[in-house]
């Protein structure tokens, strides 16, 4: 019987039997046993998923069981009362019951799989809940003083506390974060990023001992940097408490944190990257320059805005060395300047309704900042060194082919010169040119 | 002989290679660079040192065994505050440990493929909210609920002397919650809140190194996802587990604002968690410094020292436990 006789009649009448081939026919081509005696017709595909109705029934039933008991107990049976212990009772009564209903058709390692998993689930929920929790309860409770503009427009040089909240606003603790920020950011990202340069480029003894006291001063508490300006900076030089002591604080405080966080990214470069540019002839300088840096740009700007979040941030250091005050201070190296989280602190203090939401707005602003900020360094450096977006790999191939194609004209033109020049004798190998390809930006 | 001969003529050569003047420079700009950096950490190192000496000389053992804070009546020491920090800690880690055990496995071995990416960002973005907003969240809404958990804590454990409450009383319906609030537990609480995320992605990380290899081995002798879990994932990011919890601990230990919102400070000695009064040495240092005598500023600083040196240790220990984990190592 041949293939395409079977698979006919298989299509045809599925299920019926086979009738025996006839006796005296001989097989003329490739003898093949006959399948569709032995294989049911309707052989049905294999479920691969990992999801089984049964563990959806177990799941749901035990959970209905553990709110029904739950209620039971603390309506009827027993004095308990209370939101948190009603959670906490139901969810061990839904775990027992679980393992319980599992353990119908499941062996001993089965059902600990199950109860592992379903801890695991929950601890996630737990921790991702919570912490969007805070999120939007600050955006929330920032509801009643965010849609006011003169929030944003007016200083609280006029709005005393008892002022209403379409008086006066934090747009003295923008402008102030605004700059401290500013000056911290001048300040650490040069400083930040040749350190973080010389702790990869120039090896040896020195530069681990750098990285080890730089690896400690990432443990300094950010009030003791603040403390530590406050000492030098005001005791000792006499400058007053402004901007400009709250953003060396700051910097004391980001300094570290952009260093390790460079640090790693250009740790992250290829070394073939790195000895293809010097296999071309290109000194140190020029490699660093036109490759490392380059290929790290995503991943520095990532620790750099990280670094930034997290200098906005900070209320501890600013509320040693910044000062307060109502009014807009443009000027950081005299006089107090309020910044963001320092404003917020200083606004809840009081007990007014007003100033509580004029806080709470505050720290909203401050939220959605960092919120930017972060969204911003994950667009940037989501990737690792080397990985492209679409428009990046576009770029360089785009790059590469003017490349080529210079290159090409290039040797054409000598080929030409050697041809026509009569100093030359012999034609000179087309060139590939000083390392600009390396850089393909 | 003629070997030897020949063996001390095969000297070595002498390796040179001179990269020109640009690059001298770039080394010695790069070199200067790390040298600024390096001068300004040991210059806060060692006045933070220079000026605490001071009142360590004149308090000698006794400011590490003294509870009350009066540095111009030369009566200070750091017992109370170092305990308050310490026990505010060790409340955020207990807190903060599980959930973030839980969270990073549930990343990098339950969730989804497509969700991997957004939750890894949001546990970063988390720990990168202010301390602030976690501070207001706690001042404003923990505070009020945690009066329950903690007035049943100490009704049923209060035999247990951290969980002991003195001058409350369960069985009078009209007393106040007042001595229930602005407690460690509730400090502790609100700075867990800020270290889960830190921890999390510390774990998760060395969790999603374990070896593909030994995974798929521990499927293919038929362990369920839990027994994979723990015969693979877990005993592999141990080291990762503890780093990041001691990386954690160096955190809760400097936090300042978020504890000095919530709680009342204390100078005693304070090992009821659950009661109003606790006390830090960052909430300290926020509290005092603004009207500190020179000889306050130096107890001051004293203690920041002894809170840093704290910090360092528990931070070196961290890292030095997470280099010398397995993780990172793949199997063969």
């Amino acid at each position: 019987m041949t293939t395409d006789a079977t698979e006919a009649r298989g299509a045809t009448a599925p299920g019926s039997p086979t009738p025996a081939p006839p006796a005296g026919a001989a097989p003329t081509g490739t003898t093949l046993p006959d399948r569709t005696a032995v294989a049911p017709a309707h052989e049905r595909r294999r479920a691969t998923t990992t999801l089984r109705g049964t563990d959806v029934y177990a799941m749901l039933g035990s959970a209905a069981a553990s709110l029904s008991l739950t209620w039971l107990f603390f309506t009827r049976l027993a004095p308990f009362s209370g939101g948190l212990g009603f959670v906490v009772f139901a969810y061990v009564l839904f775990l027992a019951l679980y393992a319980l209903l599992v353990s119908f058709d499941e062996n001993g390692p089965a059902v600990r799989d199950r109860i592992a998993s379903a801890i695991v689930h929950s601890l996630a929920v737990i921790l991702l809940v919570a912490l969007a929790f805070v999120v939007v309860y600050t955006l929330w409770s920032g509801r009643k003083a965010l849609p006011h503009t003169n929030f944003f427009t007016q200083g609280m040089k006029h709005a005393g506390p008892l002022d209403p909240l379409t008086v006066g606003g934090i747009r003295h603790a923008m402008i102030g974060t605004l700059i401290q920020i500013g000056i911290a950011l001048a300040l650490t990202v040069p400083a930040g990023l040749l350190c973080a340069v010389f702790l990869n480029e120039v090896p040896g003894r020195f530069s681990r001992f750098v990285r080890t006291v730089v690896e400690a001063m990432t443990a300094l508490p950010s009030v003791v940097a603040g403390l530590f300006i406050y000492a030098t900076v005001i005791l000792s030089l006499g400058v007053p408490l402004s901007g400009l002591a709250a953003a060396l604080a700051i910097s004391v405080m980001m300094l570290p944190i952009i260093i390790r966080a460079s640090d790693v990214v250009i740790r992250l470069v290829p070394g073939t990257l790195r000895e293809a540019s010097y296999a071309l002839g290109s000194p140190r300088w020029r490699t660093v320059w036109h490759v490392v840096l380059p290929t790290a740009r995503s991943g520095l700007t990532t620790a750099v805005i990280l670094g930034t979040a997290r200098g906005v941030g900070e209320t501890s250091p600013v509320l040693l060395t910044a000062g307060f005050t109502a009014v807009t201070n443009l000027d950081p190296g005299n006089g107090p300047m309020v910044s963001l989280p320092l404003a917020t602190f200083e606004f809840v203090k009081s007990p007014q309704p007003a100033m509580i939401a004029r806080g709470f707005g505050t720290a909203a602003t401050l939220l959605v900042l960092v919120l930017i900020l972060f969204v911003i360094a994950r667009t940037i450096g989501g990737r690792g060194p080397g990985e492209l977006t679409r428009r990046g790999t576009h770029r360089r191939v785009v790059a590469s082919r003017r490349d080529q194609k210079r290159f090409a004209e290039r040797a054409a033109a000598r080929a030409s010169m050697a041809y026509s020049g009569p100093t030359t004798h012999h034609v000179q190998s087309p060139d590939p040119g000083p390392a600009q390809g390396v850089d393909g930006s | 002989m003629v070997v030897d001969a020949g063996a001390a003529a095969d000297r070595p050569r002498r390796l040179y290679a001179d990269s020109g003047l640009p690059d001298r420079l770039f080394r010695g700009v790069a070199t200067g660079g790390g040298a600024l950096v390096l001068a300004v950490m040991l210059l806060v190192g060692g006045f933070l040192t220079y000026r605490g000496w001071q009142a360590l000389r004149e308090a000698g053992w006794s400011f590490v065994t003294t509870a009350q804070w009066d540095p111009d009546a030369r009566h200070f020491g750091i017992a109370a505050v170092i305990t308050g920090t310490v026990l505010i800690a060790g409340v955020a880690i207990v807190f903060a440990v599980p959930l973030a055990i839980g969270t990073a496995l549930y990343i990098s071995e339950y969730a989804p493929f497509r969700l991997r990416r957004t939750l890894v960002s949001t546990i970063d973005l988390m720990a990168a909210v202010p301390s602030v907003v976690y501070g207001l969240w706690g001042l404003f809404f923990l505070q009020g609920k945690v009066i329950g958990l903690a007035r049943w804590l100490s009704t049923y454990f209060g035999w247990i002397p951290l969980f002991k409450v003195d001058g409350a009383d369960p069985n009078d319906p009209l007393a106040t919650a007042t001595v229930y609030t602005a407690s460690t537990f509730v400090a502790g609480m609100v700075v867990a809140m800020m270290v889960t995320p830190i921890i999390c992605s510390v774990i998760r990380e060395v969790f999603s190194q374990a070896p593909i290899g030994e995974r798929e081995g521990a499927y293919a002798l038929g362990a369920t996802r839990w027994g994979m879990i723990r015969s693979v994932v877990l005993p592999f990011g141990k080291g990762g587990m503890i780093g990041g919890t001691m990386l954690g601990l160096g955190r809760a230990l400097g936090e300042t604002i978020g504890v000095y919102m919530i709680i009342s400070p204390v100078f005693v000695v304070q090992p009821h968690i659950l009661q109003a009064g606790a006390s830090s040495v960052s909430s300290l240092i926020a509290l005092r410094y603004g009207e500190a005598t020179p000889f306050a500023m130096s107890a001051l600083m004293a203690a920041g020292l002894a809170l840093f040196l704290m910090t360092l240790v528990v931070n070196f220990a961290a890292s030095s436990i997470v280099a010398r984990s397995r993780s990172g190592a793949t199997a063969e």
